[in-house]
């Protein structure tokens, strides 16, 4: 019944958190702490940490962490099912319709309006990350004099190679992880 | 739309490895994914992939599984999206079930906690690259229209925390509006 229980809830979690990332956060908390349970507050703070750490999304890695803690690999592959079940009902649809009227110019004239926004969004989240990478702060606590040096050489010299060379993103994101470790291990500051 | 099988490996292959290594949010492997199937494996157009990163943004759940439904379908189509959430979902779940068994170590090992931080200044290099890219593509088509919603649309989410639902919508708006102009133009014109 457990198995049940987590699947169901994960459905939700899958359902209701429009938005992503951390709109689903909230929505975990509630049916895994406040109505079964499963969890301590504790745990799930844990949980939050780890999911933040590790790649994929937030979502996903706590359907697997819950789903891991409470009932092993079927677990797992119980809540990660729940988890993407609504996406992919709906997702699947919103494709069908897309590729069957994208070509209708007034459906083209919508789109257009559309992707200037999208362009926003990504800039946004960039630049959201950018400040975390050079000040480890958000916007509003940036203290221009905090800035991280090693950081800052990394993000000039990786989007120059990425405009100038033809390098694929993952390389660059493991590369600047390993560049920055060995600076920040061989000055002793890790 | 043709389906086209023989991609479904090139497909997994994709998908694994963008998503085994995308830290930092949906709009990260939104970024990470334009790289790939636009500038690299030219599967889509640029227009295509904002127009799945806005329906990715709208529909509920997960960003990249969003993203990957809508990717395979148009690759291969339901078979493909099966593919691609698999793709997506496996690498997660094999990370943080490992992880799971020892997390406290994994937490506090400091050498862990800096390569993340510094990867940080990586990712908004790869992110910044693509904006570069795709804002280039909104000023040339040289509608005022176009780039001050985009200029607007940063301010509102970056300086004003408007939520980017709130964002799409508005713009989803704005383009019926500007849909009806066209409309009641190409009437006139013909009149």
């Amino acid at each position: 019944m457990l198995l049940l229980k987590l699947f169901f809830s994960f459905i939700q979690i899958g359902l209701f958190s429009v938005g992503g990332g951390y709109a689903a956060i909230p929505l975990i908390q509630e049916q895994i702490v406040n109505i079964h349970g499963l969890m301590t507050l504790e745990e799930f703070s844990d949980l939050i940490t780890v999911a933040e750490m590790t790649p994929g999304p937030i979502s996903i890695n706590s359907a697997t962490f819950v789903g891991m803690r409470l009932a092993g690999i079927p677990g797992v592959l119980l809540c990660s099912i729940g988890c993407i079940i609504p996406s992919f009902c709906i997702c699947l649809t919103l494709a069908h319709f897309y590729y069957k009227y994208r070509t209708v110019s007034g459906v083209q004239v919508v789109l257009g309006s559309l992707r200037p926004a999208v362009v926003a969004l990504i800039a946004s989240a960039g630049a959201s990350i950018l400040m975390l990478g050079l000040f480890q702060a958000e916007l509003q606590e940036v203290v221009l004099g905090n800035i991280r040096l090693v950081e800052l050489g990394i993000f000039v010299v990786a989007l120059f190679i990425l405009r100038k060379f033809k390098v694929s993103a993952i390389s660059i994101i493991l590369g600047s992880g390993v560049v920055g470790t060995v600076i920040y291990a061989l000055t002793g500051a890790v | 739309m043709k389906k086209d099988y023989s991609k479904l490996w090139t497909l997994f292959r994709s998908m694994f490895v963008l998503s085994a290594c995308t830290f930092g949010g949906g709009f990260v492997i939104v970024s990470l994914m334009k790289k790939k199937f636009v500038e690299e494996l030219k599967w889509l157009d640029e227009d295509e992939m904002l127009d799945v990163t806005a329906i990715t943004q709208s529909a509920p759940g997960p960003l990249p599984v969003n993203a990957s439904v809508i990717i395979g379908y148009r690759m291969a189509g339901v078979v493909g999206s099966l593919t691609a959430i698999l793709g997506t979902i496996l690498p997660p779940m094999i990370i943080i079930s490992i992880i799971s068994l020892f997390y406290e170590q994994f937490r506090t090992n400091p050498y862990i906690a800096t390569a993340l931080q510094v990867m940080r200044a990586g990712v908004a290099a790869v992110i910044f690259d693509v904006v570069i890219n795709l804002a280039g593509n909104v000023l040339k088509t040289k509608r005022v229209l176009y780039i001050s919603m985009m200029v607007l649309a940063f301010i509102a989410t970056y300086f004003l925390d408007v939520s980017a639902m709130l964002v799409i919508l508005t713009c989803l708006g704005i383009g019926f509006l500007d849909l009806a102009v066209t409309l009641y133009k190409k009437k006139k014109g013909e009149a």
